[in-house]
């Protein structure tokens, strides 16, 4: 699994963008994206062109997290995101790994759902973030990667060297954003 | 707030990794630091090793700032604005200007806070620990401000929460303040008495609306009762493109 995260101010600029891959299930954290290394501006454009589903969906519902919203299908490429009250937007783009090997995690997840044991249950909750990125848990696991950088672009906010609309620049808040990413992704 | 976090503050944020001048400096002032693993060169940490990052949002949350002080910094905010301006309306949008960007600022804060203490007021009952909805309506947005919003920066609730009567302005909203905490200390000068130093409220109120995708102009007027010399009335002036969001949103029942 690779994410590609990126938080957008409310007058579109992008603010922040990070890549990254899953830790969970021996993941080694780093991003391996379908495309190849000279294609990278593919997750931009992506992710860029998911903002008309934001702004629509943000007057329909009221939460600030607004769940997987957008789906682009030749890259495989699912895009979930979050709002802050003060209308920045969090975008997370998620892309399964092409091609689970021997197709065992959509077993494990599957026999995941029958509950048989407690090791097979917490190896198959982790596999089928994975492989099912629309499933609860995952909506679940992103749900909590974004409430926790959300507490940290709050601190970014509240500084009064901080204007809105600002490049957040702070290596702190990278590493504190890498570190929700390994915790929950 | 004390001076020591402020300080910690300004350091960490106003740093960026990789300046030559700043890394100097910090070997300057603080010999030990070499030796301690440094991921970020260059950054320079305050001496208790702490960030902005590090600190809880919740700690300043009871935490009462002394009148007096306030009062002080707030004199010289209107100070500060008063240079070189042309007249009542430029002071007024001076300090205006000055509580916008707290509006957004708050906003954050505000969400931030209430999502905090519902999750951990609900986990022990662990049932769906739903944070607060942003304000879609015009309505949720002012119960917002008059409740909320107020009791975070006054300790208390707004006096009254109106809609114009006029069938000319069905944009306008009012808030009332019977006592305001920022004009009481200031005493305006007869020539000047249109004056209202809570445009620094209704700055602070424009940003919220602002941040919320509300478009809105927000004054303050005087509007002494005999009981209440220096009630303040804010008065809400909805942009045409909220107007016709809120018609579009009333038709599909979105509350």
């Amino acid at each position: 699994m690779s994410y590609y995260f990126t938080i957008l101010s409310p007058t579109d600029t992008p603010i922040f963008n990070i890549a990254f891959g899953t830790s969970k299930g021996g993941g080694d954290g780093i991003a391996r994206f379908r495309f190849p290394d000279t294609a990278q501006y593919m997750n931009q454009f992506i992710i860029h062109s998911s903002l008309d589903i934001v702004e629509e969906a943000q007057w329909t519902n009221g939460g600030m997290y607004l769940k997987h919203i957008d789906t682009y299908p030749p890259a495989a490429a699912y895009i979930s995101a979050f709002l802050t009250p003060s209308g920045a937007r969090f975008l997370l783009l998620h892309q399964p790994p092409q091609l689970p090997n021997s197709g065992s995690s959509g077993g494990l997840g599957s026999s995941s759902l029958l509950g048989s044991s407690g090791n097979l249950v917490a190896r198959g909750s982790t596999s089928s973030i994975a492989a099912n990125p629309t499933s609860p848990q995952t909506e679940e696991a992103v749900r909590q990667f974004m409430t926790e950088v959300y507490e940290s672009y709050v601190k970014t906010a509240m500084s009064p060297f901080y204007k809105q609309g600002m490049e957040i620049r702070s290596p702190v808040f990278r590493t504190r954003v890498t570190a929700a990413g390994k915790k929950w992704l | 707030m004390a001076a020591p976090p402020r300080h910690s503050a300004m350091l960490s944020v106003s740093n960026t990794a990789g300046t030559p001048q700043s890394g100097s400096s910090d070997k300057s002032q603080t010999p030990q630091q070499p030796s301690t693993p440094q991921p970020t060169q260059g950054l320079r940490v305050p001496s208790n090793r702490k960030t902005i990052y590090d600190r809880h949002l919740n700690r300043s949350r009871n935490a009462e700032l002394s009148r007096a002080s306030f009062a002080y910094l707030f004199a010289e905010m209107v100070t500060y604005a008063q240079r070189r301006v042309t007249g009542i309306q430029d002071l007024e949008k001076r300090l205006n200007e000055q509580g916008y960007p707290l509006g957004l600022r708050l906003l954050d804060l505000l969400f931030y806070r209430t999502t905090t203490t519902s999750s951990s007021a609900l986990s022990s009952s662990s049932t769906s620990s739903s944070p607060p909805n942003r304000p879609l309506r015009i309505l949720t947005l002012l119960h917002l401000i008059h409740g909320p919003l107020w009791r975070l920066l006054f300790g208390r609730s707004a006096d009254a929460l109106e809609h114009s009567v006029s069938p000319d302005t069905p944009n306008e909203y009012m808030i009332t303040d019977n006592d305001p905490l920022v004009n009481t200390y200031i005493s305006v000068p007869r020539e000047m008495n249109q004056l209202n130093c809570a445009a620094f409220v209704a700055g602070i109120i424009e940003g919220v609306c602002d941040g919320c995708g509300f478009e809105a102009k927000v004054s303050a007027h005087n509007q002494p009762t005999e009981m209440w010399p220096s009630r303040t009335v804010f008065l809400l002036g909805f942009g045409e493109s909220v107007m016709e969001r809120e018609k579009v949103l009333e038709r599909a029942g979105i509350k």
